[in-house]
């Protein structure tokens, strides 16, 4: 096991985890962003059939993230469900299990924009954005007022390097001192390249974390491809 | 009945008589009999295809219908084939009407072609499965007689000839009363491809067999410069290359790989003291550069072609005289086809000559020469039963109407490919197409077929069919990129990289390991990266002469069975040596004298310490995939034994792995036995287990996903980028390994990978094969056999398990750099 890395934004830690997580010791809060639940059968609606299990792997995913880091509140950062529709179609046993993770936490669902209204029923409180001490939390990124910090989702950010001839991409955590974007939680979820347009003017000097199949590697920007 | 009169005098206007073979064809085509020809290129071969038609088309008169359906496996072919047919169908005066449909005939045309169809239709494998799913097949085949298929050697080995041998049986269910006519260059084996032709139970095709053409007069490059221990660039011997162009009228020169034909195409113009006019021809040229070419070549205007396979099959080009062959051509029966393209007359023979890159290709070369003699032949087997070619099947099957269950399985049984199909398999891949086959039952809903009350399956919704249209076929493809020559301006006094022509296009992964400013060879120049843009990447000419990036790589085909055999008999046999050359010689009687050269049966199995580690070479001679696999797995077992291995390479001839502890020592005291270390058990749990984690699974699975439309290439109205089909299939094969692990995808890439990627069947083999027959070495330092693969260590990227290690042995030297700093 490797220590565990830390990324400060205003004075605040937070704790990449494996699993894509990310963990706030001094909140004992564990923010998750871009789950897309129900993206399988929303493909399904075109015929495309992938395999239904989406779903249940993201939240086994995140059933094991909550046990291992056993978080007081639980916080979604936007695009929990794929569409509006994914309530209805979201199989019994895995609202069950949806259910019994929020139960347990302190649940809070940032809205986003493929889940404007996220469902009532499954646990936990709605809004458009919160904060948490110095730094606010909200799904789409905002031009920052002084002093503000941010943490956000919805870019799917991904990282590649060089290695040995071997390009290697991952999923990654982006930050630099201001501002962090999450990785897509979400098991169906495609990732965008940190070094694309989308993710132009949004940080100074910064590092990235990328998940690995067995630990989180930190990178600083000049590695980044 | 046998030949009209008017083609009697048309063959005797000419000075020609009808060939044996010819008509023996056309008595089979009269008795309505399928029928397989084998003959060497030049022997009439296409118009002994033809003629039983022509005759008949003349006979019953023009204007009824598709009467014969020709297949040929390349577009490029189909258009030159139809051509071809102009001059006697023109000089005979027949009633007969000719045309071709291919990827690019437009929309008008097809649809005239439907309206009025020609009596011969040339056409692809791919365009048959198209046209039996259009719903109007039934009627556009009815009047069907004969199926032609041209080429058939090279289509069966593949799922493009799966899915070929499905498409059949459609159009026999349309046209029961046609016959197939099989052409075939000479292969291995003539009876599989017997059975083929004829449907499942029935009586083999019977075979024609057309004179065989003049012995081949082939040559070994007997360099005076020093033979490379190792490498693929053939580089030494471009001077002597270069005065063999000089000799001859026109040469073509094949190479194994993409990357070779660059390399051995830049050193051959700069050796160019004379001007001579020599291109370039492979894959990832731009269409109309290849054809540019090709016309080329067919005016006599070219001295020299440095080509790929795509120049392998195919109607004359012009009056090549020379072939050469850079690089060991892998198999007999590739050089034999490869070397047909010169003097493509019957009786004329053949001229090549072989240019081996390294030390163990000259054995290659001598022992490919050696099979080639006695015209040995070792094509591949045909393909057979591929689940994800079935599942495309299917679908296109309802696209042409409903259907019902029990008839199409026994349709698609009666391909001889598919005769050991079980209902269960069928009924399982019925239910994938339907609803994905998952046993969470979560798509009934959205099913693709729906059940009518008549119990037939019914096409969903017609964007179904278009989708089908659009992504059917079973090639996938590298994720491509474009490249295109760039300008650079100034702009604001800002360097500005403005795209320009394409040039061709390129796999990702090379562009992915390229940065800014580094040169690489394409095209035929010396490029300079300048990034990426939306349509692709960018590259300026440069001056460098030396590219940064030699992207050197072994060949794609890995040695056959066949030819392996006999580079080990030769190696066995030092009385063999006298025929190669005296640096080979030398250095195969200094292994003699160092170490030890294996007895015919046996594997050689070396182990010596080098520079404060250990290393085993062992030589199994079995080609890179498997003796990958092979490294792979014995890697598991040294760890597991404590042996602490750091790492292997593989190449076609032999496998190194190099490890912390003294091997020799653990043999020596008894604590590793190599038989058991050899185990053919290695091939069950380690192998599982190794397979599941493996990105070769992953690329696998990415091709029957999409062969199997799980993943759709191409939706329409918008192109999905490749990149973004990787990130996903990556997924899905994770989620499906996790909660649906019998699935019928999963199964298709396993089985796929156990004969191409991991070569688990030809490793299996040659596991039995040396139960009992391991020969251990153990020696103070290197020995000569083993040189070519030690240099091949840090040239050939290391195989890592994950990418883990790699990620953080990058992050640990950027440590490492900082803590130098301080």
């Amino acid at each position: 096991m490797s220590r565990s890395h830390r990324i400060t934004l205003s004075g605040v830690d937070f704790i990449p985890d494996l699993s894509g997580a990310l963990f706030a010791p001094e909140f004992n809060a564990l923010l998750v962003a871009d789950l897309h639940l129900e993206k399988g059968t929303s493909l399904a609606r075109r015929g495309v059939h992938l395999p239904p299990y989406d779903t249940r792997e993201s939240l086994l995913q995140l059933k094991a993230a909550v046990e291992s880091t056993r978080p007081q509140r639980l916080i979604f950062l936007g695009d929990s469900f794929h569409d509006q529709g994914a309530r209805e179609r979201i199989d019994a046993s895995d609202l069950a299990m949806l259910r019994a993770i929020t139960a347990k936490v302190e649940t809070v669902w940032i809205t986003g924009n493929h889940d404007p209204a996220p469902p009532e029923d499954v646990g936990g409180m709605i809004v458009e954005e919160m904060v948490l001490g110095p730094v606010s939390l909200r799904h789409h990124q905002k031009a920052l007022r002084d002093g503000e910090a941010e943490i956000s989702g919805h870019l799917h950010p991904a990282a590649a390097i060089h290695a040995r001839g071997h390009r290697i991409r991952c999923r990654c955590f982006i930050a630099d001192e201001k501002r962090l974007i999450m990785p897509a939680f979400g098991s169906y979820t495609g990732a965008l390249s940190v070094r694309s347009e989308a993710f132009e003017g949004l940080f100074g000097d910064f590092h990235v974390w990328m998940i690995g199949d067995k630990a989180v590697h930190r990178f600083p920007a000049a590695q980044v491809r | 009945m046998s030949l009209p009169q008017r083609f009697l005098d048309w063959f005797s206007a000419r000075g020609w008589a009808p060939r044996a073979h010819q008509l023996a064809v056309l008595d089979h085509a009269q008795a309505r009999e399928s029928v397989l020809l084998i003959s060497p290129t030049g022997g009439g071969k296409t118009l002994a295809g033809f003629l039983p038609s022509l005759a008949e088309i003349t006979e019953r008169g023009s204007g009824e219908g598709i009467h014969t359906l020709y297949i040929s496996p390349l577009k490029a072919l189909a258009v030159d084939i139809a051509r071809n047919l102009e001059a006697p169908i023109a000089e005979m005066k027949l009633p007969v009407t000719v045309e071709t449909r291919t990827g690019d005939t437009p929309h008008s045309k097809r649809q005239r072609q439907r309206q009025k169809p020609p009596d011969i239709l040339i056409t692809t494998p791919e365009q048959v499965s198209l046209l039996v799913a259009d719903p109007h097949a039934a009627h556009l085949l009815k009047g069907l007689r004969t199926v032609i298929l041209d080429e058939l050697h090279s289509m069966v080995t593949s799922k493009r000839g799966v899915l070929l041998s499905l498409a059949l049986t459609r159009v026999q269910s349309h046209a029961p009363e046609a016959i197939r006519i099989g052409l075939s260059a000479t292969v291995a084996d003539p009876d599989a491809l017997r059975a083929w032709l004829a449907s499942t139970g029935a009586e083999p095709a019977p075979l024609v067999l057309g004179k065989p053409g003049a012995k081949p007069e082939i040559r070994i490059l007997s360099s005076v410069e020093r033979v490379p221990w190792s490498g693929h660039s053939s580089l030494y011997a471009i001077p002597e290359v270069y005065e063999e162009i000089k000799r001859a009228r026109m040469t073509l020169i094949f190479v194994n790989t993409r990357s070779q034909a660059e390399m051995v195409f830049q050193a051959l113009w700069e050796a160019n003291d004379d001007n001579l006019p020599i291109a370039l021809h492979h894959g990832s040229l731009d269409v109309a550069q290849r054809r540019k070419v090709e016309a080329a070549m067919g005016e006599g205007k070219l001295r020299a072609v440095v080509c790929t396979s795509t120049l392998e099959l195919g109607i004359d080009w012009g009056d090549v005289d020379l072939v050469v062959h850079v690089g060991a051509p892998k198999g007999s029966s590739r050089l034999l086809q490869r070397i047909g393209r010169s003097n493509h007359k019957l009786d004329l023979p053949s001229q090549a000559l072989l240019v081996p890159s390294n030390r163990f290709e000259v054995l290659e070369c001598t022992a490919a020469l050696q099979a080639a003699e006695v015209n040995a032949q070792d094509t591949e087997y045909p393909m057979v039963m591929k689940l994800d070619v079935l599942a495309q099947h299917i679908l296109g099957r309802a696209c042409a109407g409903p259907f019902h269950p029990d008839e199409l399985f026994g349709e698609v049984s009666s391909a001889w490919t598919y005769r050991k199909l079980t209902r269960v398999e069928f009924d399982k891949a019925v239910d994938y197409v339907a609803t994905g086959g998952y046993a969470l039952r979560a798509y009934e809903r959205y099913a693709k077929l729906k059940l009518q009350a008549d119990g037939t399956l019914r096409l969903a919704h017609p964007r179904l069919a278009m989708a089908y249209r659009l992504n059917m076929g079973t090639i996938v493809e590298d994720e491509m990129l474009k490249v295109r020559l760039a300008h650079v301006k100034r702009r604001l006094g800002k360097r500005v990289v403005v795209g320009g022509r394409v040039l061709g296009e390129v796999e990702e992964w090379f562009v992915s390991q390229l940065t800014v400013g580094q040169t690489f060879v394409f095209a035929g120049e010396v490029l300079r990266f300048e990034g990426l843009d939306e349509f692709g990447a960018l590259a300026t000419r440069s001056n460098d002469r030396e590219p940064m990036v030699p992207s050197y790589q072994g060949g794609k085909f890995p040695l056959s069975t066949y030819l392996a055999e006999r580079v080990r008999q030769m190696l066995a046999d030092p009385k063999s040596w006298k025929d190669l050359p005296p640096q080979v010689r030398g250095w195969l009687s200094l292994q003699r004298f160092r170490s030890v050269v294996p007895k015919a049966g046996q594997m050689l199995v070396e182990t010596f310490p080098r520079a404060d580690k250990h290393y085993m070479v062992c030589y199994p001679f079995e080609g890179r995939l498997a003796h990958q696999t092979l490294g792979m797995l014995l890697t598991r077992r040294l760890e597991r034994a404590g042996m602490q291995p750091l790492g292997f390479v593989a190449s076609e001839y032999a496998l190194v792995i190099w490890m912390v502890r003294d091997l020799s020592l653990a043999i020596s005291s008894n604590r590793i036995a190599l038989g058991r270390l050899f185990d053919e058990d290695m091939m069950g749990d380690d192998l599982e287990a190794w397979m599941a984690e493996s990105a070769l699974m992953k690329r696998t699975f990415r091709n029957a996903a999409i062969i199997a439309g799980l993943i759709e290439r191409r939706q329409p109205g918008k192109e999905k980028t490749a990149r973004q089909m990787t990130v996903n299939t990556d997924l899905i094969y994770d989620v499906l390994r996790t909660h649906e692990p019998d699935h019928l995808l999963l199964r298709a890439a396993w089985d796929d990978a156990a004969e191409g990627l991991i070569d688990a069947h030809r490793l299996g083999a040659m596991l039995r094969r040396i139960k009992g027959q391991i020969l251990h070495k153990a020696l103070d330092t290197v020995s000569p056999l083993s040189v070519p693969i030690l240099l091949d260590i840090g040239r050939e990227s290391v195989y890592g398990e994950g990418h883990d290690a790699l990620l953080a042995e990058a992050a640990n030297a950027l440590i490492d750099e900082a803590m130098r700093l301080v």
